[in-house]
């Protein structure tokens, strides 16, 4: 008995060793944690449990078959964040680079499979060279099963992707199609093509870092949702992050003891809107003012900054929001922010997040580039996400809310259960100026005649009363009471339900 | 005899209105703000029993225009007028028009204002009431010649000085005839350019000189009284920082001299309300006249601390003719009064002034505390308020009084540490540094204190080691505290909670504690810290009340209070405290093992980039496009705030181009 424990304790070590002391040294000198390491940073100490650990691969091509080590370059199983349990993976560069073999995709779909029966995340952390070429089409496969899996997880429980190293060629799929991606600065990247074969067939000079480093993915192609300068720091972020989200569809947002009065007036908030409706304001300032302890995870923060996305509580509980910043295109839609927004509200709604939207928009961004990129069928995604959404909707409109824009802001008509307007608001087809050209062009040449419209425009149209009287507006708020309004707002919407038509599924317009 | 006040328009803005409002209002007397575009929502405005709008934002087209003020008393009805401190406060014509008007102002007699406010004049008339002056030329200085002939006759070092100057303009030192010559030069075109009046005059230059000045207060029944001096030493740029009452340099011969000076100077010119009479001494208690201010000073609030004597309510009283209750025997000197000035301005950019919206303004709590100091803060703005372009900027003046010193030093310490200031720029870091430094808590400052303790600017302050472990300790508890919440989320296995250890590793900038916590008795922490580099343990209690959102910090750490201003991060906490910015890291032992793996992140060169300062408006630009510049050529001059212009010059030889 004893001589079977002892083989036992043997061989976890073996296992835990990974690639051998070498690798690990290497790995630590490019400023990255092993496999291991990092799990153990990102869940609670002592609750990681892990399975498959002596698994091995079956490949006997290429000399292989003389070379095994156990766990075949991923670990896996689940643990607990803030004592909340969830299902991870993290591939290990220490283990033939971390590539994905045909055993180690079916760990993967393992912890997937796991995670869907028994209702909790997954989070993943990527550090992989690629398919296990040693493997050809078997290692190819195993990716396609882990993206079978991805898709039938999507909306199920949440899927978080940490790309911790390379991850290259089909292996981005996997990242691609979880909910959210993070990145770690310097260490990481992703590319369907790198640069070196890029440089044979297209003649294009690009480093790793450019073609798919961090920045770009968080400030041009949008494919991750932030990036963190180290290891440490983006398991850190992801763990808080975690606790804003809920275990799965059925779940609901987790709720934890709050220090903050929801009644909490702030009569700074009289004044953030400036008296020159041309002039800017940080929107930030509302959102963090508003949250519970001011605690704000911004999804996509260097991304289409004209609209601002992430999480924060009420009263304890995660609310999604969405707002519009006037500091950046004066807070205009475009086809990125469009983008942007329509899959954040998409997420809340899988997962029964109430979605808090903050409206200043003068419109969409007009130009040739906007419509040639397609504005119109990006716009028509965060209509569509907006309108299919059946979670708490509550809109608070602080500024401008105008034209097409305005029906995209989670309008009353769209859906939004209470509807707020300051009474700075103005909400209208458009800018008096604008409106004024078009209603009034015989006096266009007449100065006096043309102020006076404008003015006649602005008392008429610029507030929000029009809409009050509407009823679009269910009430006309002080700014320094919004908190209140609005955690009173979610927490007569808690129980909301609202019955759909029969469908296979919709047709989003992707 | 006396005509007793109605309404009062105080024809000044920020936080000098709001102090003239609370003693009015005090005293049953209605008041009347002004209030320029910029001003709109201001405080003085929301705090007046009415307000009158007269004009655009700059000053000269609001709150320096005398007609646009006459029109508002007439519209008003005011019967009386405070100028407070600056735009038309020391301005004769005013005060001659008001007389005109019938309406009453509150400050001493045109007569007065006219005789103090040429420095020749006042000079003069100074020697004549037996006032010690600096040696000097009593007249004009005609060419640069003369100026040589005169600073040699002095000797140097002189001061050239503008006879209309003020705040460091039109001012030169010479220390040889060389710069004698050239400063005259300088001085004038100087003057010229800001007052239209390129008068100049030279007088021996004191080094090493404390700035130390008399309160006088007067009545129009040739009463007049001192009450005690202030010192302001601590000056940057010829802009008073800090101040205090009484000095800790003068005897009680030298004050009982300066004082007795004062009022015979201000009975010279039959002065008839609060007034200050500006002195430098040398290191041997000799002291030399140089201004008289014929208006409410800034700092007066430390005054009114040691005296308890209001002294807007005494302006007001002999404005209305009421002779003066109070003898020279009723003046008291009670404890220890220190003003911090809160300037928005950026310590760590060499004092740049900063602008923009006040997101977060929470001074300390005014009032006695319970350990019998007190704190006050006069301020005119508030949260939500914006910090504009188009004034001084001045934030608040916090003051702190004690039985003696080193009290209202230790009170000024922890006022400091509890004010919440975000959004812009501000100096409260550095007035927080000159508390804790070691001369200014000995008294041994001169006005070039700043100058040669700063002499590269302030790079923010080194605790040391004994505070970074108390900082440690405090930083522990409040992120045990954090995670035993986030500990409490829902949806967590029921058995299976998180384990939260009680030893934490914590870093505060290069300094390694491991901190054990334990609870005692009556609510308290024991925290036991061991340091990386000495093993001996330190055991300090700890007790707080903080909530886990709270953005300050309040502990006692073995029975004695300390406030940190902090900011969560997922792992520690940004912590500011005693004019010191840290980044504290906790963790459990294991992840701080970890951490050292990390690679540590330099900041990426921006040499290459031009970004302005601050928003201005750009006056010049120097260059054209395509031209080839070198390193540290001026490209471009920036106007901002009541700064003077200043260049922003090229950090590294570029060839960029312009953007239009």
């Amino acid at each position: 008995m004893s001589n079977i424990q002892d083989k036992l304790d043997a061989r976890r070590a073996q296992a835990r060793i990974g690639g051998g002391q070498d690798r690990i040294d290497k790995q630590h000198a490019k400023g990255k944690l092993t496999a291991r390491e990092r799990l153990e940073l990102l869940l609670d100490p002592g609750s990681f449990e892990e399975f498959d650990m002596f698994v091995q691969h079956r490949a006997t091509d290429f000399g292989m078959e003389k070379s095994h080590i156990a766990g075949d370059g991923v670990v896996t199983g689940w643990g607990t964040i803030n004592g909340r349990k969830v299902f991870v993976f993290a591939q290990d560069f220490t283990v033939y680079g971390g590539s994905l073999s045909e055993t180690q995709a079916k760990k993967i779909c393992k912890i997937q499979d796991m995670a869907m029966r028994n209702g909790a995340p997954i989070i993943g952390l990527a550090d992989s060279g690629g398919a296990r070429i040693q493997e050809g089409v078997a290692s190819l496969a195993g990716y396609t099963d882990v993206f079978k899996n991805n898709i039938r997880a999507s909306g199920v429980v949440p899927q978080i992707s940490v790309i911790m190293g390379p991850s290259a060629g089909g292996a981005v799929y996997s990242p691609a199609l979880t909910d959210f991606i993070f990145m770690v600065r310097d260490s990481s990247y992703m590319f369907l093509t790198g640069p070196d074969v890029l440089k044979t067939v297209t003649n294009e000079i690009v480093t790793a870092e450019e073609l798919g480093g961090a920045k770009t993915h968080t400030t041009k192609s949008s494919v991750a949702d932030g990036a963190f300068d180290n290891d440490m720091e983006a398991i850190n972020q992801i763990r808080r992050l975690f606790d804003f989200l809920p275990l799965s569809n059925t779940s609901g947002s987790p709720e934890r003891p709050f220090f903050d009065a929801h009644d909490r007036m702030d009569t700074s908030l009289d004044t953030i809107v400036p008296d020159n409706p041309n002039l800017p304001y940080d929107i930030k300032e509302l959102v963090l003012k508003l949250a519970d302890e001011s605690d704000f995870f911004e999804i996509q923060p260097e991304f289409a900054k004209n609209i601002i996305t992430g999480f924060m509580r009420m009263e304890g509980k995660t609310v999604g929001v969405v707002a519009n910043q006037p500091l950046v295109l004066a807070g205009c839609l475009d086809s990125d922010a469009s983008r942007k927004a329509a899959r954040f509200v998409r997420f809340c709604d899988c997962f029964s997040i109430p979605i808090l939207t903050l409206v200043d928009v003068p419109g969409f961004l007009p130009g040739t580039s906007q419509e040639f990129g397609g504005v119109i069928k990006h716009g028509a995604k965060l209509l569509y996400a907006y309108g299919e959404a059946s979670v708490p909707l509550v809109t608070v409109i602080t500024r401008k809310a105008y034209g097409g824009a305005y029906c995209v802001m989670a309008p009353k008509h769209l859906g939004g259960d209470i509807n707020y307007a300051w009474p700075s608001a103005q909400i209208a087809v458009m800018g008096a100026k604008g409106a004024v050209e078009i209603l009034h062009r015989k006096d266009l040449s007449d100065a006096d005649k043309t102020a006076a419209h404008v003015a006649d425009y602005e008392e008429k149209f610029l507030s929000p009363f029009r809409a009050a009287e509407r009823g679009f507006i269910d009430e006309v708020i002080k700014p320094q009471s919004t908190r209140k309004r609005v955690a009173r707002a979610f927490a007569m919407l808690a129980e909301k339900e609202i019955a759909k038509p029969w469908k296979k599924h919709g047709n989003l317009p992707l | 005899m006396t005509k007793p006040i109605k309404k009062i328009l105080i024809a000044n803005r920020g936080e000098i209105a709001c102090r003239v409002i609370k003693t009015a209002r005090k005293m049953g007397i209605k008041t009347v703000a002004v209030y320029s575009d910029a001003d709109k929502n201001a405080l003085h405005v929301s705090m007046a029993d009415e307000a009158i709008h007269i004009g655009a934002s700059p000053a000269s087209e609001s709150y320096l225009v005398m007609d646009k003020i006459m029109d508002a008393i007439k519209q008003s009805g005011a019967d009386a007028v405070h100028p407070g401190y600056g735009f038309l406060s020391e301005n004769p014509v005013f005060a001659e028009k008001l007389k005109k008007a019938g309406v009453t102002f509150i400050g001493p007699n045109p007569h007065a204002i006219v005789s103090m406010g040429d420095k020749i004049t006042s000079k003069k008339l100074a020697q004549e009431a037996g006032v010690s002056c600096v040696p000097g030329h009593m007249g004009l200085i005609d060419d640069a010649e003369h100026a040589v002939k005169i600073s040699n006759q002095v000797g140097y070092p002189v001061m050239i000085k503008a006879s209309a100057g003020g705040g460091g303009k039109g001012m030169r030192i010479a220390y040889n005839d060389t710069e004698a010559r050239e400063g005259f030069q300088s001085s004038k075109n100087e003057a010229a350019n800001s007052f239209g009046d390129d008068r100049i005059f030279i007088e021996k230059f004191v080094e090493q000189p404390r700035h130390i000045e008399i309160q006088v207060l007067g009545d129009k029944h040739g009463n007049v009284i001192y009450l005690n001096e202030r010192e302001c030493s601590i000056q940057r740029r010829n802009q008073k920082v800090i101040e205090e009452a009484p000095s800790p340099f003068l005897t009680p011969q030298t004050r009982k001299a300066m004082g007795e000076q004062s009022v015979a100077l201000a009975k010279e010119v039959n002065y008839d309300s609060a007034g200050t009479v500006e002195f430098i001494v040398d290191q041997d208690q000799n002291f030399y006249f140089l201004e008289m201010n014929t208006r409410l000073q800034v700092e007066h609030p430390v005054t009114e601390m040691i005296t308890h004597i209001d002294l807007v309510e005494q302006m007001i009283r002999s404005a209305q003719g009421e002779e003066l209750k109070l003898k020279q025997e009723d003046v008291q000197m009670d404890g220890w009064a220190i003003e911090s000035r809160i300037y928005a301005e950026d310590p760590y950019r060499n004092f740049l002034p900063s602008i923009g919206r006040l997101r977060r303004y929470r001074p300390p709590a005014e009032g006695a505390r319970s350990d019998g100091t007190i704190v006050r803060n006069d301020t005119g703005v508030f949260e939500g308020g914006e910090i504009s372009m188009y004034y001084d900027p001045m934030i608040a003046k916090l003051c702190t009084w004690g039985e003696d010193r080193g009290e209202a030093i230790k009170a000024m310490k922890y006022a400091l540490d509890s004010f919440e200031l975000e959004g812009i720029g501000h100096n409260i870091p550095f007035c927080a540094a000159v508390m804790a430094h070691d001369r200014f808590e000995r008294g041994d400052i001169s006005t070039a204190f700043i100058a040669e303790e700063y002499p590269d600017g302030f790079l923010g302050v080194d605790l040391g080691k004994g505070h970074h472990r108390h900082i440690a300790a405090v930083c522990a508890i409040l992120h045990d505290i954090s995670a035993h919440r986030e500990a409490q989320i829902s949806g967590s296995l029921a058995n299976h909670r998180r384990h939260i250890p009680d030893v934490w590793a914590v870093q505060v900038k290069d300094d390694h504690f491991t901190v054990k916590l334990r609870d005692a008795q009556g609510g308290t922490i024991l925290a036991a810290i061991d340091e990386d580099s000495d093993k001996a343990t330190v055991e300090i209690e700890v007790m707080t009340r903080w909530h886990p959102g709270e953005r300050l910090a309040r502990v006692y750490i073995d029975n004695k209070p300390m406030v940190l201003k902090i900011k969560p991060r997922p792992e520690g906490f940004d912590v500011h405290y005693r004019g010191s910015d840290l980044k504290v890291a906790v963790r459990n032992p294991r992840a701080a093992q970890l951490a050292k793996l990390m690679p540590i992140k330099l900041a990426p060169d921006t040499s290459n980039l031009l970004l302005c300062p601050m928003p201005g408006v750009i006056v010049k630009v120097m260059v054209a496009e395509g031209d080839e510049v070198q390193d540290g050529q001026a490209l471009a001059v920036v106007e901002a705030m009541k700064m003077e212009r200043w260049k922003i010059r090229c950090a590294q030889r570029v060839n960029a181009s312009l953007p239009k």
